[in-house]
């Protein structure tokens, strides 16, 4: 992308105000997207963006410039604006030699999506169109989507580190609307790997789309979730989001190192019922949070947050690691080449624990299931955490019976890590996700075996 | 007039015969200043630009973007573009705006003051900003004191006659904070917006961030119960978002408003009115023109109670059998026009939250709300989500309260509103926030 001599004189550059540390993320990235709604492929987009981010870190503070010129001149005009942010300097010129690491391959990429013709992403959205439709006559409107991204990325720092990568991405989503007696329902699913074409080899889309259509469609017969705290059942695949609330936002290095995290001094303490071992993983094959080098040029790897429910590590990047004295975790992300890296989860899951599926419902006298959780968010500081049920339904006498209107489920996140008294051992990873903090959205994946919640407050309206 | 505008022009002279064709080029920047302690975090100066073109051929729409204008990129933007136009279904809806003939409303968007202040001073505001706060009260730490600001022109020109060019700045300083109190902490934050750095009252949102955070400390989770609601401006400007997605007009052409069926129904009390008008200078996200290059406009969406139009871009207009209302949002050059409201706000009643509160025997002063993006579900008008405030009783605010939701639906929050306040506060954010009274709202806690 950049010659590795106009890398290392724009590093330079930004060295001249007498920085510690100065660092380029330059990326290439092109994406098709296939859009229907209404029947109708209302759109196909193709898009390219490409630049360069430069920062330049002087003492706590951070001077960061981009460019989407990038040209020697265009690099130096960056790296002159990002060193003129971090300090007022002294002049001198610091010569860097980098030394290029072995590219790091965590998934084989087998058909670029560069290289499939558009028409064959137009007929997958299609056929997931008409699945989704063919589920019921209660369908009335599907929305769905199909995108792929390549990514080249080039990642140089004045420690002399520098990587590639070339990043693949697919996905899929779908949306639906049921309407019936009581209003229109909404059913969710979507599919994302990091992975070529390939991946719709062994992912039944069709069946993709009728999950959604099922969701909208038993929802038609929902009724108003129950309103205060009940033990809670969350399927296996469905809930990593409730982990990468309650604790895994708490475990970043940059709010631990403020004191705006519940978790911040805890290391070697019981967090978690002793069920519980949380791992951040970006090395994971084809998982939609999987990268092989974070967005700081540090091979990703397996971090083990939560062992047994005892606090073992922070995930950290290059900034925090560098005050803590230690080396950073893989976790460095950032949305582009416009943006800072910050401390992110990658791949965010609970392994399995001991108990069968069916005995966690069958033992629960009253409570909630469920099967699809939506989005969430957390406050950091005082851990209390909320998180969207798309599809729930009743526990009435260890049996699933009724099904649920949405809402949300609150709690907070210590106490509730706490209070999971039942671990499946159907680990499933879940649906793709965007996380999202200060601005910047990166993708993430999560997972989890079923599992029970003593205690969570369900925010319905039933009395 | 601007380079954005030349090229824009040229793309659209390339256009072939039968061919629509819309070139959107833009380009803009933003400042970034963080500090913690007395120290400068990050800086971040950013500049992007890019251009987005559209074709449409009989009937069928083909899009494509680059971040750049670089002019190899560019040329290679209508190639795809025109590439894509195959592959779309023909729509007898499709097609681009046309000039409609209303008057674009001047508008002061640009500020020479904030494109001439300099970094330093800018740098100094966010730390006055910690520091003011930081003095009103010992138990409060700041998370970070942020300023930051941004401009942004873009230049939008098709084959139906639409040529327009409009530029405009803005910043804004914000705080986030943190109370402590023995193992306990709270949090708030707070900010000022303007147009340019001289309108900021760093005083109120110091004083903002320190109390938000201050007076949850102590909070408990409430009991269970169905009660009145008084809610903050802030969560009230968050709650006309919502209500603005079920007005959209893409929305209901599509089947997807809870509203689609309903203009000219009662959905309110005879007190709420509803206004989108981006002519509004107060608002935050006050603008000339819309992301089609039509006027933007002031539009009556709910008028005494009654529901009295929807929001419309040229293509749902189309669909609808109307015209446009000047609605059309775009993110940027890399997206088409969707629809979507720009400057909400409820026509606001006389009294201050104060006395709205001392109307209550009992209920509950909303102060923030979370997960409004996965509880809260606009075409089904479910609507829940996490919740943090101060009880009210007898007509006076007291314990604090959270980790609890509230809950209602979309539909019966707008008829159960009891009262508008006057204590209007434009947020930057597309909605005004104004404090709101609503019945029967539940309340999920112990």
């Amino acid at each position: 992308m950049i010659d590795q001599d106009i890398i290392e004189r724009t590093l330079g550059v930004a060295l001249r105000t007498g920085a510690d540390f100065a660092e380029i993320y330059a990326e290439d990235k092109r994406n098709t997207s296939v859009a229907l709604d209404d029947g109708r492929i209302e759109q196909v987009t193709s898009g390219r963006d490409r630049g360069a981010g430069i920062r330049v870190i002087k003492g706590d503070t951070t001077g960061f410039a981009h460019t989407s010129d990038l040209s020697e001149s265009g690099l130096a005009e960056a790296a002159c604006a990002a060193a003129a942010a971090a300090s007022q300097g002294d002049g001198h010129t610091r010569t860097i030699a980098l030394s290029p690491s072995d590219s790091r391959t965590v998934n084989q990429i087998l058909r670029y999506p560069d290289e499939i013709a558009k028409a064959d992403k137009v007929a997958l959205v299609l056929r997931i169109n008409e699945a989704a439709r063919a589920a019921g006559r209660e369908i009335v409107q599907v929305s769905a989507g199909y995108g792929d991204s390549r990514k080249k990325v080039l990642i140089a720092n004045s420690d002399g580190l520098f990587a590639e990568d070339d990043i693949v991405r697919v996905l899929a989503r779908i949306s639906v609307v049921a309407d019936g007696d009581t209003g229109m329902q909404t059913g969710f699913q979507s599919m994302g790997q990091t992975v070529g074409w390939e991946a719709f080899d062994s992912v039944d889309i069709e069946a993709l789309a009728r999950d959604a259509s099922r969701q909208a469609i038993v929802k038609l017969k929902a009724r108003p979730a129950p309103s205060g705290p009940v033990p809670v059942v969350i399927k296996n695949g469905s809930g990593g989001v409730l982990f990468h609330e309650a604790c895994g936002h708490g475990l970043e290095a940059d709010h631990v190192q403020k004191g705006a995290s519940v978790y911040a001094g805890k290391i070697g303490e019981l967090v978690a019922s002793p069920l519980v071992t949380l791992v951040d993983d970006g090395t994971l094959p084809t998982e939609w949070g999987t990268i092989a080098i974070d967005d700081e040029g540090h091979p990703t790897q397996r971090n083990v947050l939560i062992d047994n429910g005892v606090l073992t590590d922070y995930m950290w990047d290059h900034l925090r690691s560098r005050k803590q004295g230690r080396a950073p975790s893989g976790n460095g992300r950032r949305q582009s080449y416009m943006h800072l890296p910050m401390v992110r989860m990658t791949n965010t899951f609970v392994l399995d624990g001991p108990h069968d599926p069916d005995e966690i419902v069958s033992s629960t006298e009253h409570g909630v299931y469920v099967s699809h959780l939506g989005g969430g968010s957390v406050n950091t500081a005082t851990g209390d955490f909320v998180f969207g049920m798309n599809e729930a339904y009743l526990i009435e006498n260890g049996e699933i019976t009724e099904p649920l209107r949405e809402g949300n489920l609150i709690g907070n996140g210590p106490q509730v890590l706490l209070d999971i008294d039942m671990l499946g051992n159907d680990f499933a990873m879940g649906n793709p996700g965007t996380c999202g903090k200060d601005g910047q959205g990166v993708p993430v994946g999560d997972g989890q075996p079923t599992l029970r919640v003593k205690s969570l407050t369900v925010g319905g309206t039933a009395s | 007039m601007s380079d954005l505008l030349d090229i824009a022009d040229r793309i659209v002279a390339q256009a072939k015969p039968g061919e629509q064709l819309e070139a959107f080029v833009s380009r803009g920047g933003d400042t970034e200043v963080r500090v913690y302690q007395g120290e400068v975090e990050h800086f971040v100066a950013a500049q992007a630009e890019g251009i987005g073109i559209r074709v449409i051929g009989e009937g069928r729409t083909g899009f494509a973007y680059a971040g750049t204008l670089d002019q190899a990129a560019v040329a290679e933007v209508l190639a795809e573009a025109r590439d894509n136009v195959q592959f779309g279904t023909v729509d007898e809806w499709a097609g681009l705006a046309e000039p409609d003939g209303v008057g674009v409303t001047d508008q002061e968007l640009w500020n020479d003051e904030l494109a001439e202040y300099p970094t330093d001073r800018k740098i100094e505001l966010a730390k006055q900003l910690e520091q003011l706060t930081l003095g009103i009260d010992s138990r409060v730490r700041v998370d970070d004191s942020n300023y930051a600001d941004g401009y942004g022109e873009a230049a939008v020109a098709t084959t139906t006659g639409i040529r327009q060019w409009g530029r405009e700045n803005g910043c804004y300083v914000s705080i986030s904070t943190l109370a402590d109190d023995g193992d306990e902490t709270q949090t708030g934050f707070g900010f000022s917006v303007g147009r340019s750095p001289t309108m900021f009252d760093l005083q109120k949102a110091a004083k903002e961030a320190a109390d938000r955070a201050t007076r949850l400390l102590g909070a408990t989770k409430p009991s269970s119960k169905r009660t009145t609601v008084v809610f903050d401006p802030f969560v009230t400007a968050q709650l006309l978002g919502i209500i603005s997605s079920t007005l959209n007009g893409e929305a209901v052409v599509k089947g997807r408003s809870l509203f689609k069926d309903r203009l000219g129904e009662e959905v309110a009390p005879s007190f709420v009115s509803l206004i989108d008008d981006p002519t509004n200078p107060l608002a935050y996200t006050a603008t000339d023109v819309d992301g089609e290059g039509l006027a933007a406009r002031r539009n009556s969406l709910i008028e005494n109670g009654v529901l009295r139009q929807f929001t419309h871009n040229s293509y749902s207009a189309r669909r609808a059998g109307t015209v446009s209302t000047g609605n059309a949002v775009r993110g940027g050059f890399s997206g088409t026009p969707g629809v979507g409201a720009l400057a909400l706000s409820l026509v606001p009643g006389r009294r201050s939250q104060e006395e709205l509160i001392a109307d209550i025997d009992d209920g509950l002063l909303v102060q923030s709300v979370t997960g409004i993006h996965s509880g809260v579900n606009p075409i089904s008008g479910d609507f829940s989500t996490g919740a943090a405030g101060l009880l009210i009783s007898n007509g006076q605010v007291g314990a604090p309260v959270r980790e609890f939701t509230i809950a209602s639906t979309l539909q019966r929050m707008l008829l159960d509103i009891a009262e508008v306040g006057g204590d209007v506060d434009w947020l930057p954010m597309h909605a005004a926030g104004v404090s709101l009274v609503i019945h029967d709202i539940t309340m999920s806690g112990a």
